[in-house]
């Protein structure tokens, strides 16, 4: 495991999100109200991106004719068959235990000697673990 | 700010193996109907179009009767660079699509082509003109993809005119209708479409979907797109049911039918359950000489998307058996949402041969290109 340097926290506000290539991993990064979590950027049924998906909130039926929003933009909608994740858990909404995508370990910190371009030398950048 | 965007991983892995595909469902759409469609269109058709559109034998005139999984049914990441509609645009697809999954032949299936319009002469006269469109945008300036003769299916007379217009034309290689007719597909009305394909040797592919008029089950209409898309399997053994019984295949015995889009797991049971009614019923049924499970397998090939998906792949590998690893043909449905990649369907086990049948040389079989 390494950490690596992948973009200035300022420039992915909350409710946006970042596509990076992390070591030939592509990774898709989200922050969710000032939180960053990352994902392996691959549906696991095809392969879609994820990071292609539209971010949506969690709708569920306690029971029949019943209904609650929240969490909005926190589930993340594959672009091709629209399979939904957990943005904090990579888990899916249908089948947590088994279908999930892979969870990427990401914070923020201060890097004053990164070599990479476009990260903030005065300011957090995005670190991620992988 | 932007979100860079790499090659799917999966696409890596295609272009590696050189796992040649044929994609039997590939759905190409008009950067603009005025300008790619309207110069096939004599002027006062182009008018009608104008003043009323498509119109459709469906209760819901503005649109699809249900809503789609996504925008416009359409995978979010196949939208042109350039604009329009996903399947647009000839380039894109190349390298989107064709390109990545070395995909050397493509079938184009149009849809919004005039099928099922209400006026049949607008029917026939707009068909027309998207199958002029396929040659001009598509198939002469890329020889991996093949054309499908639209027709204006519920008249026949009409039909078989443009079937015969085609006949020879490299450019086609099947004749195209959609699942829910009018009425149900043996119907004597259809029959000179079928005498037509047996004819001149023109497999006959019948897509999901369709504006019969029909609700889109046998229970009426329902509420939900899920209930829209399964319902598709019951249309297809419908239509299936139908021409065999009627005795469209003992009248053709060459008559190739190719379900796209509708599942094929269903073939089975139905093929079982018609085969024991059959045995109850010969009194009624003289023309139909054979069990009706031989005309299946004689005269009926299946397109796999969207693919099933078993929990254990292995129940899949009986119901290939029973269809017949020959009359499965692999398809994406490329650009639309329910795509299906060729390296991440749960194929059952087979041998390297059997493989290359199904994802290539069976549609090179079929349609002799």
């Amino acid at each position: 495991m390494a950490k690596h340097v992948v973009g200035a926290a300022k420039d992915v506000p909350p409710g946006e999100r970042l596509r990076v290539d992390v070591a030939g991993t592509p990774v898709v990064i989200y922050n969710l109200g000032g939180e960053y979590f990352g994902l392996l950027d691959r549906c696991p049924h095809m392969g879609g991106l994820l990071s292609e998906g539209i971010q949506i909130g969690l709708v569920e039926a306690p029971k029949p004719g019943c209904y609650s929003y929240d969490r909005a933009g926190e589930i993340v909608r594959c672009p091709w068959h629209g399979w939904e994740f957990d943005i904090r858990t990579g888990k899916s909404r249908f089948d947590p235990k088994r279908w999930k995508t892979r969870p990427v370990e990401v914070e923020t910190a201060e890097v004053k000697d990164a070599q990479t371009i476009d990260v903030a030398q005065d300011g957090l950048n995005i670190v991620v673990t992988l | 700010m932007t979100v860079e965007t790499i090659q799917n991983p999966g696409a890596a892995i295609a272009a590696g193996q050189k796992l040649a595909i044929a994609d039997c469902d590939i759905h190409p759409s008009p950067k603009s109907v005025e300008k790619e469609v309207f110069p096939y269109l004599e002027k006062r058709w182009q008018d009608h179009y104008n003043t009323y559109g498509l119109l459709l034998r469906q209760p819901y005139q503005n649109g699809p009767a249900y809503p789609k999984g996504q925008p416009d049914a359409a995978r979010r990441d196949a939208y042109p660079p350039n604009g329009g509609r996903p399947g647009s645009d000839l380039a894109f697809m190349q390298t989107h699509h064709l390109d990545r999954y070395n995909i050397q032949l493509g079938i184009l299936n149009p849809l919004r082509s005039g099928q099922g319009l209400q006026n049949p002469d607008f029917a026939a006269a707009y068909c027309k003109a998207v199958n002029d469109w396929q040659i001009a945008e598509w198939t002469s300036k890329e020889p991996r993809l093949k054309g499908s003769i639209c027709i204006p299916y519920e008249d026949a007379a009409l039909s078989v005119q443009e079937i015969e217009r085609r006949v020879g034309d490299p450019n086609f290689v099947q004749a195209f209708m959609l699942i829910r007719t009018s009425e149900p597909m043996g119907n004597r009305r259809y029959w000179p479409i079928y005498e037509a394909c047996a004819k001149n040797n023109i497999p006959l592919a019948v897509h999901a979907f369709g504006f019969g008029g029909s609700p889109v089950t046998g229970g009426g209409w329902p509420s939900f797109y899920i209930e829209d898309m399964v319902g598709h399997a019951q249309s297809a053994q419908n239509l299936i049911s139908s021409i065999v019984l009627e005795g469209v295949f003992e009248r053709w015995p060459s008559l190739k039918l190719i379900i796209v889009e509708a599942g094929f797991a269903w073939a089975p049971s139905l093929g079982w359950r018609l085969d024991r009614v059959w045995r109850q019923n010969r009194h009624e049924l003289p023309h139909v000489k054979r069990p009706p499970s031989e005309y299946m397998r004689q005269n009926v090939w299946y397109t796999t998307q969207p693919f099933e998906e078993p929990d254990r792949r292995s129940h899949l590998k009986d119901t290939f058996e029973w269809i017949g690893w020959d009359r499965l043909l692999f398809a994406t449905d490329y650009p639309h949402w329910d795509f299906d990649d060729p390296q991440r369907i749960p194929l059952p086990r087979a041998d390297a041969e059997t493989r290359n049948a199904f994802f290539l040389q069976n549609a090179r079989d079929l349609y002799g290109v």
